[in-house]
């Protein structure tokens, strides 16, 4: 089912839509401090004409490249190059458009003692900061921390076959129902799909994939892609830079739900939104 | 008869004559170690402790006043997995007395007047769910809004993974929360406890301007036991301790518990900047930016939320809260 569709081999990834929607992309390097993380690719390109940073999760398609890739499990020197290209995206007022596919943040001995925890945590505030448009797609899985950690955006876009979850089924089953057998029924139960998603505000919108999936003909589903981002942009584009990074906070501050009777229903702030002067 | 009576003592008795240490074995009398702050008196380790627990010893006698106990459970995924959430939720409440995993307020820790959110490892694992985030967003609103410092305890497991992409998005919540009270300049301080792990090491927690852990704490985002069973590598010795983090440079310090009082009331005074407050004349708390309101946070805080009524943009009304299937019923106090 959609789990399957989201980790097939042959769905496009980042490169591959950067590939079709970018022009005269620039790949930028390294996150300069020790190392550069292939399982994270950013640069600079033109999106419709317009200057814009990318970065996104890459994941391989051959055993080989998923090697050299990862995965698309992000090491922290990953996601300090993510912070770096922000900052530098912030700097010279680019829109940012990021793209999720990865299963998770690496999980080995030397990213944790790297600051696996920090990195991922920095990357998230330094999205939050931003005042430029940010426009993240989950495009293939959306695999808990290490994927939020590029999608603390404006707006963020969904492919219909994509998942994003807290946790894998696998991992979800082993905790809660003491075997990882019980997977399809974790699955079940967390409901990583984009419909649900797009239900609980978690998503904006859910973008039309190829019939049987993006794999299916890569160049429409790039097509697809291209149109919902084209529209985000133009909407944000409406958005004063300040106003954008409060928006931003609220939008994820809606994100939840909870129970409060003595707050009278729709109250969202204790202090009607309070920004800093 | 004498057997008898031992027995009747040992059940009905709090103070049990005889405790060990989990880690030394050695005993100790539980009366001595909880004079020692749940800390062993052999080896000093530093026993798990509750959030009333860890409010009591960390803020000036007295001063705790709790805020939004009224932010209540949901199930917005009807989820079930060997039982259902709102039972496993109930179960937390009945074992912890608390109504969710963190308690939030405000307080004076050695002097200064701050917010305060305790994470209780107790409840679910300490996880972070939606009552979670919203509970520290609203503390971090408090504190940018009034110009007082956040004091954030935090033992957890993770994202409460019963409430799926909701719990996930806590963790983004909250770093907007840190970048709300960044925005405001007010200090935020975070004290990691054991154990300090997944979506709460990797968000809120690690984001302070000073961070610091108890010694033994275990932090980490993967666990070793997921590390061996994905990358097969071999953990070095004390991998995800307090200590070894203070060494690779994750953390400000490595502090015991019985001098945390202090040395938090030294951060906070130190990041409220300005000249040296005079310790004798300030025992009523000191006073930042807009003099006096601190005192009346409290206050305030119940005030504004009577009066704040701001319509969602297109927004979700059930995630303001209207009370549709709560999972909890109110815990006794």
């Amino acid at each position: 089912m959609t789990v399957e569709i989201a980790r097939h081999r042959g769905r496009p990834r980042t490169r591959d839509y950067i590939g079709y929607l970018i022009e005269g992309f620039e790949e930028l390097r390294g996150d300069r401090l020790r190392a550069d993380d292939p399982a994270i690719v950013g640069g600079l390109g033109w999106f419709r004409g317009r200057a814009v940073l990318v970065v996104g999760h890459q994941k391989g398609r051959t055993l080989d490249e998923q090697e050299v890739h990862s995965w698309g499990m992000a090491k922290p020197e990953g996601y300090r190059k993510a912070q770096r290209l922000f900052a530098l995206a912030e700097r010279h007022g680019l829109p940012v458009l990021t793209f999720v596919d990865t299963p998770g943040a690496y999980p080995g001995v030397a990213a944790e003692e790297g600051g696996q925890a920090r990195a991922i945590a920095e990357t998230m505030l330094g999205m939050a900061r931003l005042s430029v448009p940010v426009i993240a797609t989950v495009i293939g899985e959306g695999g808990s921390g290490g994927a939020l950690a590029l999608a603390v955006a404006d707006r963020v876009l969904m492919q219909e076959n994509a998942t994003y979850s807290v946790i894998t089924p696998e991992g979800c089953a082993a905790i809660l129902w003491r075997d990882a057998a019980f997977a399809p029924q974790a699955a079940e139960a967390l409901k990583p799909t984009a419909s649900h998603l797009f239900e609980l505000g978690v998503v904006e919108r859910v973008v039309g994939e190829p019939l049987g999936g993006a794999h299916h003909n890569p160049e429409a589903a790039a097509a697809s892609l291209g149109e919902a981002i084209a529209e985000a942009l133009a909407e944000l584009d409406g958005i004063a830079p300040r106003e954008r990074r409060r928006r931003r906070r609220e939008r994820f501050q809606r994100l939840g739900r909870w129970s409060d009777p003595e707050l009278p229903p729709g109250t969202l702030s204790l202090f009607g939104g309070y920004t800093a002067g | 008869m004498n057997v008898t009576v031992e027995i009747e003592r040992r059940d009905s008795d709090p103070v049990r004559p005889e405790w060990a240490c989990p880690l030394c074995k050695q005993p100790a009398r539980l009366a001595e170690v909880r004079a020692d702050l749940m800390v062993c008196p052999h080896c000093g380790f530093h026993l798990r402790i509750s959030a009333r627990e860890r409010i009591r010893q960390l803020v000036d006698e007295g001063t705790f006043r709790e805020l939004w106990t009224s932010v209540l459970t949901l199930d917005p995924l009807k989820f079930t997995d060997l039982e259902t959430y709102p039972e496993r939720v109930r179960e937390a409440q009945a074992k912890t007395g608390l109504s969710e995993a963190i308690l939030t307020g405000t307080a004076a820790i050695d002097g200064t007047q701050c917010v305060l959110a305790v994470m209780d490892f107790g409840f679910m694992g300490g996880s972070m769910g939606s009552v979670v985030g919203e509970k520290l967003w609203r503390s971090a609103e408090l504190a940018a809004a009034e110009d007082l410092p956040l004091v954030a305890v935090c033992s957890s497991g993770g994202a409460r993974m019963q409430e799926g992409i909701l719990s996930l998005m806590q963790m983004a919540k909250t770093s907007c929360a840190v970048d709300l009270i960044n925005e405001a300049k007010s200090p935020f301080v975070t004290i990691l406890a054991d154990p300090c792990t997944g979506g709460v090491v990797a968000s809120f927690a690690t984001l302070a301007d000073i961070c610091i852990a108890e010694p033994g704490a275990q932090l980490y985002f993967t666990g070793p036991r997921v590390i061996a069973e994905t990358t097969h590598e071999i953990l070095p010795e004390g991998f995800g301790s307090a200590e070894r983090n203070l060494q690779l440079g994750h953390l400000d310090a490595v502090v015991a518990r019985k001098d945390l009082r202090v040395r938090v009331g030294n951060y906070l005074r130190l990041l409220g900047g300005g000249e040296e407050p005079d310790r004798v004349t300030t025992t009523g708390g000191r006073e930042r930016g807009k003099g006096g309101m601190a005192q009346t946070a409290f206050g305030r805080a119940k005030a504004l939320a009577a009066y704040a009524r701001r319509p969602f943009v297109g927004g979700d009304r059930e995630a303001a809260g209207e009370a549709e299937r709560p999972a909890a019923r109110e815990p006794s106090p």
